[in-house]
């Protein structure tokens, strides 16, 4: 950048409407940029008038320099050491003026001790990323590798905040009418037979909104959106040889960054403006968006890894350490995110705040929750609070908090993670359950009912609401690879099959894998919609993992968080091979959005006086006779709701009937009031088209007072009025 | 960046000639507010633009909402592939009619 160039932008901003700022001047110049001693707060890099604002912290670094580049220039184009004076405590701020925020990158080198045994690992070698970067450079393209000799691979710059919303809002789903649709951003366009523009993108994603709103899902949640390195993993696959990456990318670089090859407009720097309009118009279908975020570790990994950020300003700030400085492992990565440090617990709540007033994004799922339990040191701790703050925070007031409540280390909390009354789970009680229950298990029929009325062991005081209902997720089997395998086929991940879980609860229905079998096959597909059927009329919040719907299979490949491919890319071909289940998932979630007596209400008005029936009840092959033995696989419940509707109550009642016997079973149904009648609305013996109906239009039932339900069926019935 | 002003019939058409990024982007914008006439109709030509950057972005963003606010109706014409891809990835389309040539342009801010 050339003087001249540089007092002409200073001179462009003068024009600026704006009343200037009296400090909108340099006070003096370091290394040819006029300069002046920075505002400590915000931590980054902000655009402020005349110039930018630079502030980052280390509390053990001995002194601080601002790199700055031209874009994707190998060598700095200047470096700015920060003045003693322009130090507040452990802060370092400078304002810049005359830059240019679109030709500009920029990091910093801190130096200071290498003294790993104290926790410190200082080498100035390296040019390091602000922990506080918005907009990062030089990975636009997925899967694309630094050049070796690059001194700066994860660039920082400085994108605008400015966005135009429009009236736009939040549909603000309540927690009980969520249905929550997981989903990763790459893998779900990126098969060619997504036919979007840009597959693989946040712009791709909006392609398929109205996919999404037909199917009837008010919420995605995104595997990890942050800049991460998806080329960290070294393996390769066995048969092929073919690279395999981290494809799931639960190893931050960046956490307030969008990743820039998620974004078909990255290589022009533009993907903060596209994650938000992604947003925009999600929410402008309806559609809440809650990003999965993984403050348990970073990609830096453990001794042996890179120098790219965190290691390199605050080692023993940002980082768990054992007592010889070794990194600590409750993550399974590497290292150890040191949550419960107070700086650390102020990053975390300044990142998930910059998502929730910038990007508008609903709420978080949180990567191994439980590690942010646990105290500087690895202990649990009663009271943490990181997870007070979060669920405190007025900004954070109206998001989603899910925690996945567990850690590699160990730590298992589902039903007992300090919630706050704030916090819901991932319910892996739930998935166990179901799954064991389905495959016919014997002696889970009351841990099933439990599940199916919203886990009140678990979430007594919390309330249904607080369990995330789920069968399948990204980790683990699809739901057809449930269905389809009794056993975990990971073999391309070149592990020689040890990574991922072998407790899966699955059960192949009588052939490992592929089969033409025609009963087989017709097995699978009716598991399949039994597990969709008992999460869509569970209590909670419901969770699918995208492409269960169309039976997406992973080759029985429980762990593909390495396999960017087809195996795990959404194939949109199966909408159309497996309309039959879409189908069916579509009017299950319907249905579900249908009937408030699944949906109860978190704050619980006043209960309708004159109901007919309790909001739960359960029965068996007699009605109100449940029968809990341990040789019962036969659960029969009936949820109801007493609604209000002017001087009158509206009764809303739906009986679901779960068989694991592999033989039929013969029912006696509940007498409902004369008015009422039992009506179908899904059958999972039936064959397609007759497996279900749209809500709305279930089929009378002939006989009222008996109904069978198949070998390994569900069934769900409605009460109607008869006209 | 330079900018050219035409009339064809009722409309005020623009060309937008060269780069707009954050080095020519204050100027351009400055400029576009004094062209864009009070209740007028402006097609706005980018057929001659060689790079719009996220500050070029927001300009054509400002004057569709300067317009909205004067009552001037903007349009666009000869948005480079490229650029309507960015644009439309990052929502800036939603808010501006398009039309393939000027002479289109022209007929639908006079329809």
């Amino acid at each position: 950048m050339t003087g001249t160039s540089k007092r002409e932008s200073f001179r462009d901003v003068q024009v600026d409407p704006l009343p200037q700022r009296i400090d909108a001047y340099p006070t003096q110049t370091i290394a040819g940029f006029p300069v002046r001693p920075g505002q400590a707060l915000p931590f980054g890099a902000t655009p402020v008038p005349g110039g930018i604002n630079f502030s980052v912290y280390s509390n053990g670094a001995e002194r601080m320099t601002l790199v700055l580049f031209r874009p994707g220039e190998p060598r700095p184009l200047a470096e700015l050491p920060f003045p003693p004076s322009f130090r507040t405590g452990g802060v370092y701020a400078m304002t810049v003026f005359g830059l240019d925020p679109e030709s500009i990158e920029y990091g910093y080198r801190a130096y200071g001790p290498f003294e790993p045994e104290m926790g410190h690992r200082f080498d100035a070698r390296w040019v390091l990323t602000d922990p506080y970067a918005r907009l990062i450079a030089g990975h636009e393209t997925w899967g694309r590798p630094s050049a070796p000799d690059d001194p700066y691979p994860y660039r920082a710059r400085v994108p605008y905040g400015d966005f135009d919303w429009e009236e736009v809002v939040s549909p603000g789903h309540r927690h009980e009418d969520l249905v929550i649709y997981e989903t990763h951003v790459r893998g779900f366009t990126a098969h060619p037979a997504s036919e979007t523009s840009a597959p693989g993108t946040f712009s791709a994603l909006v392609e398929k909104i109205p996919y999404l709103k037909g199917l009837g899902v008010n919420c995605v949640e995104l595997m990890p959106t942050y800049e991460f390195d998806e080329l960290d993993n070294p393996r390769t696959d066995p048969t092929t040889g073919r690279r395999l990456y981290n494809y799931w990318g639960y190893n931050p670089l960046g956490f307030f960054a969008p990743k820039a090859s998620y974004a078909a407009t990255g290589r022009f720097g533009m993907q903060v403006d596209e994650f938000k309009n992604m947003v925009k118009e999600l929410h402008r279908a309806g559609i809440e968006v809650v990003l999965d975020v993984v403050f348990n570790h970073t990609a830096e990994g453990n001794e042996q890894g890179p120098t790219i950020s965190f290691r390199g300003l605050d080692n023993s700030t940002y980082y768990m350490l054992t007592p010889g400085g070794y990194y600590a492992n409750f993550s399974g990565t590497g290292n150890t995110l040191n949550c419960n440090h107070p700086v650390v617990r102020q990053f975390v709540l300044d990142c998930l705040r910059y998502w929730v007033t910038e990007f508008r994004v609903d709420g978080f799922r949180f990567d191994l929750a439980s590690i942010l339990g646990r105290a500087p040191d690895g202990s649990v701790l009663p009271n943490p609070p990181l997870l007070e703050t979060l669920a405190h925070d007025p900004v954070l007031r109206d998001c989603k908090l899910i925690a996945e409540a567990w850690d590699a280390a160990g730590l298992y909390q589902v039903g007992s993670f300090p919630a706050y009354d704030r916090w819901s789970e991932w319910n892996g009680r739930y998935r166990d359950t179901v799954r064991r229950f389905l495959k016919g298990d014997a002696g889970t029929v009351g841990d099933m009912a439990t599940r199916l009325a919203g886990s009140s062991d678990l979430y007594g005081r919390r309330g249904p609401t607080a369990s995330i209902n789920f069968v399948t997720a990204h980790d683990g089997f699809t739901l057809r690879d449930l269905v389809s395998y009794n056993t975990k086929h990971n073999e391309a991940n070149g592990e020689d099959n040890r990574d991922g879980d072998n407790a899966n609860n699955s059960w192949n229905c009588g052939w490992e894998g592929p089969t033409d079998d025609p009963e087989v096959l017709r097995l699978r597909n009716r598991q399949s919609r039994n597990a969709l059927l008992l999460l869509l009329t569970s209590r909670g919040v419901p969770m699918l993992l995208s492409g269960d719907e169309v039976g997406r299979t992973q080759d029985g490949n429980n762990n593909a968080y390495c396999q960017d491919g087809p195996q795990s890319w959404f194939d949109w071909r199966l909408t159309e091979e497996n309309a039959d289940l879409l189908r069916f998932t579509r009017c299950a979630i319907a249905f579900r959005a249908a009937h408030p007596a699944l949906r109860p209400r978190s704050d619980r008005s006043a209960p309708v006086t004159d109901q007919l029936f309790p909001d739960v009840s359960w029965h068996g092959v007699h009605d109100w006779t449940p029968d809990w033995s341990a040789d019962s696989r036969l659960l029969a419940a009936m949820f109801y709701a007493g609604l209000p509707s002017g001087a009158e109550v509206q009764h809303d009642c739906v009986y679901v009937a779960a068989n694991s016997h592999w033989e039929g079973q013969r029912l006696e149904l509940p007498r409902l009031p004369e008015e009422l009648a039992w009506h179908t609305f899904a059958d999972t013996a039936a064959e397609a088209p007759h497996d279900v109906y749209e809500p709305g239009r279930e089929a009378l039932r002939a006989d009222q007072s008996r109904a069978l339900v198949g070998p390994r069926s569900v069934l769900v019935l409605v009460a109607r009025s008869r006209l | 960046m330079q900018i050219e002003r035409q009339t064809v019939g009722d409309v005020t058409v623009i060309t937008l000639d060269g780069s707009l990024d954050s080095s020519t982007a204050p100027r351009a914008r400055l400029d576009l507010e004094k062209l864009v006439p009070d209740g007028g109709r402006v097609l706005l030509d980018l057929s001659r633009t060689s790079y719009m950057s996220s500050a070029g972005l927001r300009v054509l963003l400002t004057i569709y909402r300067q317009s909205q606010r004067t009552g001037a109706r903007v349009a666009l014409t000869g948005v480079p592939p490229e650029m309507r891809e960015i644009m439309a990835a990052t929502g800036f389309l939603t808010f501006f009619s398009v039309s393939d040539t000027v002479q289109h342009g022209v007929q639908e801010l006079t329809a």
